[in-house]
């Protein structure tokens, strides 16, 4: 927490918040009132702990099975600096209780520094959830050098599309579980004043949620665009869909190929996408656009939440590490019907969606195929994953077209 | 939210215009009220437990309303939210008051004696009869703002309180989360069950958290005496029969609330209560008596003549479906009952359904016949 603190207080993001603030007395203040509120000081506990924890005997997520009562009272009168606390951190995964088959994580960081004061849950959690990433002793490895791809380029006859997301968030500024409307508006604005500096083929528009036309809304729906106000009680009982839709837009550019969400689930998501199976191009642009955006922001003391235990930092300790989802939509008629399909795609490490993204059916045969793992293995790794797996699987397909036999390959290693 | 105030502390760094919500296009009482200057003047308020103006509001910023219906758009966490946001919830209280005072004086009254008549309505056209209110139980923080040990004390004592009852009260309590299958399944056919809000308007406000944890339902024997415990308010209490005898509904409803009352005095915990608000409830809308009493009347001419959204209000009474707030109405049968909480007694307010649903049934009737009923319109009440 120090070490976070110490690059908070020597970047020259300092700029950005003093200007924020704007009163003469305060703007000194802040930096070290951010010190002062200090974790611990919660202002009202009158029950003690064992009243207050959750009764999660019948809940299934990550949290729920990490969350002992013992950790519960060592946690639960500490805060962040910013006033965050357990019970908030904790509220989605005590109010939905799972499913048995989905295991949900149950819990979400809401700023920077929950993922160190509340380490105690974070830690198992997370190791649980990245297949046995320990951030106690492991380090993870960052990787945006796209030129590194090999055999990026998909047979279209099979994969209709080519997409890769990821988020961001903007160092010093609350999550959106816990985010102020200051906060959150000011992650618009440095957001929108970096990516009105993009160029080329990444110049692009900002349409904000609450100035849309209804043009331009229609528009943005036609395109696949719009994102809407989150209606899954996971996201809506974190809080991260508080004063609705203030802050939150959608910036894209020209050719439509790649695209940013502002103040969703994160702060940003950032998407990288075509018709087709060129996923090469997909993820050079990913890469270009995410590094060009960075510079941006540096540009003016800002930075993004990263450090080499977690990798990138976002909401939910699901999308930590590269927060990365590489995935195509692709057709699949003979082998997602063979009985091993399923058994294929966790060796390589992959998972299937429907067509409409997470919790959605396949329409016909058309799967969305994305890499399973986000921690743990760096983005060019885990686009690479996908890629020799996706072809793996166009080739099983076209096997079966001529009636032979295919093989199950080998578990995944690293 | 019962999380302490140092968030709210850490929101004071920022300027008032960076905090200020966006209400251009909301329609709520809240967003009537709150204008930029009363937000700074308010926001670095906290009650003593700690609930803050933005904890107050978030629910109405987040719900901008529907041009027709005029929702609060705002909540209190605990008793002193009345007193602490004053300047944001009295003219609030106003708008949907009738124009109550901040220095009005509430008057309650549970004698049900004072009620003249209510046990004459006809059964033909009044199928069921009900009355409801809510309690705060003095000393604890309300479901917006309660935690889970606060939230599992009050259940712990309005079931003690509740076990004492005897008589035509005697009863059980069903906890939400150890219910069996098959007592579920019999709350259901009685129409008794509540289940945990989808209403964004409550969501919003943060009092479905940690469900079902200390919810439960309470009903004596005869099924006729019911008490919600921890849904929007620490309790919601309702007397209901089938037919019309709203003066028997009444005098059990009256009854029952004083014994209950009687319990959680001995045990240091009474109701919350003041001579200015009346009983103190989590949504302003439910100050006052908080009483709802109502009929399910069939009104199939009635409803559809010219003049039917008038008489109802000129008699102070107010429409609904038969499932409650926000539903419509099947067959012509519609849930009739009082549109006042705050201002007038419950006395008053139950006289005035029991008059208006019996004048109602009496037009119904002329109407049936073939004949005017222009000249039973009622003056302005």
């Amino acid at each position: 927490m120090a070490n976070n603190f110490g690059r908070i207080l020597s970047s020259k993001r300092n700029v950005g918040i003093l200007s924020l603030i704007g009163a003469g007395s305060l703007t000194a203040g802040f930096l070290l009132n951010r010190e002062h509120v200090t974790a611990g000081a919660q202002a009202r506990r009158v029950y003690p702990a064992s009243a207050e924890y959750p009764d999660l005997r019948k809940h299934n997520n990550c949290m729920a099975s990490h969350l002992t009562p013992a950790i519960y009272a060592k946690l639960v009168d500490k805060a962040t600096p910013n006033g965050y606390s357990l019970d908030q951190a904790i509220q989605t995964g005590v109010d939905n209780p799972g499913h048995p088959f989905i295991k949900t994580v149950g819990m979400v960081a809401g700023d920077e520094e929950s993922y160190e004061v509340f380490a105690d849950l974070l830690d198992p959690v997370i190791k649980e959830r990245h297949n046995g990433y320990d951030p106690q002793i492991m380090t993870h490895p960052t990787d945006l050098d796209s030129s590194k791809l090999t055999s990026g380029n998909f047979d279209e006859r099979y994969v209709l599309s080519s997409r890769v997301r990821t988020g961001r968030s903007i160092r010093g500024l609350s999550l959106p579980p816990a985010c102020t409307r200051a906060e959150r508006r000011e992650v618009e604005r440095v957001v929108v004043d970096a990516l009105a500096g993009l160029k080329g083929d990444l110049a692009g528009t900002y349409y904000s949620l609450t100035h849309m036309t209804d043009q331009e809304q229609q528009q943005l729906i036609d395109d696949h665009f719009l994102f809407d106000k989150p209606v899954s009680p996971l996201l809506t009982c974190s809080g991260m869909a508080r004063d609705w839709p203030d802050a939150r837009g959608i910036w894209h550019n020209n050719t439509k190929t790649f695209l940013i969400w502002i103040n969703e689930e994160d702060h940003t998501r950032v998407i990288s996408m075509e018709k087709g199976g060129n996923m090469k191009r997909v993820f050079d642009r990913f890469c270009t656009g995410l590094k060009e955006v960075e510079r941006l922001i540096q540009e003016k003391g800002w930075e993004f939440m990263w450090n080499e235990r977690l990798g990138y930092i976002l909401t939910c300790p699901s999308n930590l590490g590269t927060g990365l989802r590489a995935g195509v939509h692709v057709n699949l008629p003979k082998l997602s019907k063979d009985p091993r399909f399923t058994k294929i795609l966790d060796n390589l490490r992959l998972q299937k969606r429907g067509t409409g993204g997470v919790d959605t059916a396949a329409v016909g045969s058309t799967f969305d195929i994305s890499n399973l793992d986000r921690l743990g293995q760096s983005e060019v790794q885990l686009v690479q994953t996908v890629v020799d797996g996706v072809n793996y699987l166009i080739d099983c397909e076209k096997k079966l077209e001529k009636g032979q036999d295919i093989k199950i390959p080998p578990p995944f290693k690293k | 939210m019962p999380f302490g105030n140092t968030h709210n502390n850490f929101k004071l760094n920022f300027k008032v215009e960076e905090e200020y919500p966006d209400l251009t296009k909301h329609n709520n009482h809240m967003a009537k009220v709150l204008t930029k200057d009363m937000y700074a003047k308010l926001r670095d308020k906290q009650t003593p437990s700690g609930f803050t103006l933005d904890d107050v509001i978030q629910t109405g910023v987040d719900n901008p309303g529907h041009p027709f219906i005029m929702t609060v758009g705002c909540v209190a966490g605990d008793e002193e939210s009345y007193e602490v946001f004053k300047d944001l919830l009295d003219p609030i209280i106003s708008d949907r008051h009738s124009g109550y005072k901040p220095t009005d004086k509430h008057k309650t009254d549970l004698n049900f004696e004072n009620l003249k008549g209510g046990d004459d309505l006809d059964p033909n056209y009044v199928l069921s009869s009900r009355v409801r209110t809510g309690r705060s139980i003095k000393g604890y923080t309300l479901p917006p703002h309660n935690s889970r040990g606060e939230r599992r004390a009050v259940e712990r004592l309005s079931v003690e309180a509740l076990n004492t009852l005897d008589g035509e009260f005697k009863g059980k309590y069903y906890p939400l989360n150890k219910m069996s299958d098959a007592e579920q399944e019999q709350l259901i056919a009685d129409h008794f069950l509540f289940d945990k809000p989808v209403s964004p308007l409550l969501l919003g406000a943060g009092m479905a958290r940690d469900w079902p944890d200390a919810r439960g339902i309470w009903h004596n024997d005869a099924k006729s005496f019911l008490v919600w415990v921890n849904e929007e308010d620490h309790l919601r209490v309702i007397s209901m029969e089938k037919g019309g005898n709203m003066k028997e509904v009444f005098r059990r409803f009256c009854v029952g609330l004083k014994r209950i009352e009687e319990t959680f005095k001995k045990h240091n915990h009474g109701f919350m209560w003041n001579e200015h608000l009346g009983y103190v409830l989590t949504c302003p809308s439910n100050l006052g008596t908080g009483l709802r009493g109502g009929v399910h009347v069939k009104l199939p001419k009635l409803s559809t003549h010219p003049k039917f959204e008038e008489i109802l209000t000129r008699l102070r009474l107010q429409k609904r479906g038969t499932g409650g707030v926000d539903t419509a109405s099947v067959g012509g049968v519609f849930d009739i009952s009082n549109a006042d909480r705050l201002g007038s007694s419950e006395v008053d307010q139950v006289q005035m359904v029991v008059d208006g649903v019996k004048l109602m049934v009496e037009m119904e009737k002329k109407l049936e016949k073939g004949e005017a009923i222009d000249g039973m319109i009622p003056a302005q009440k």
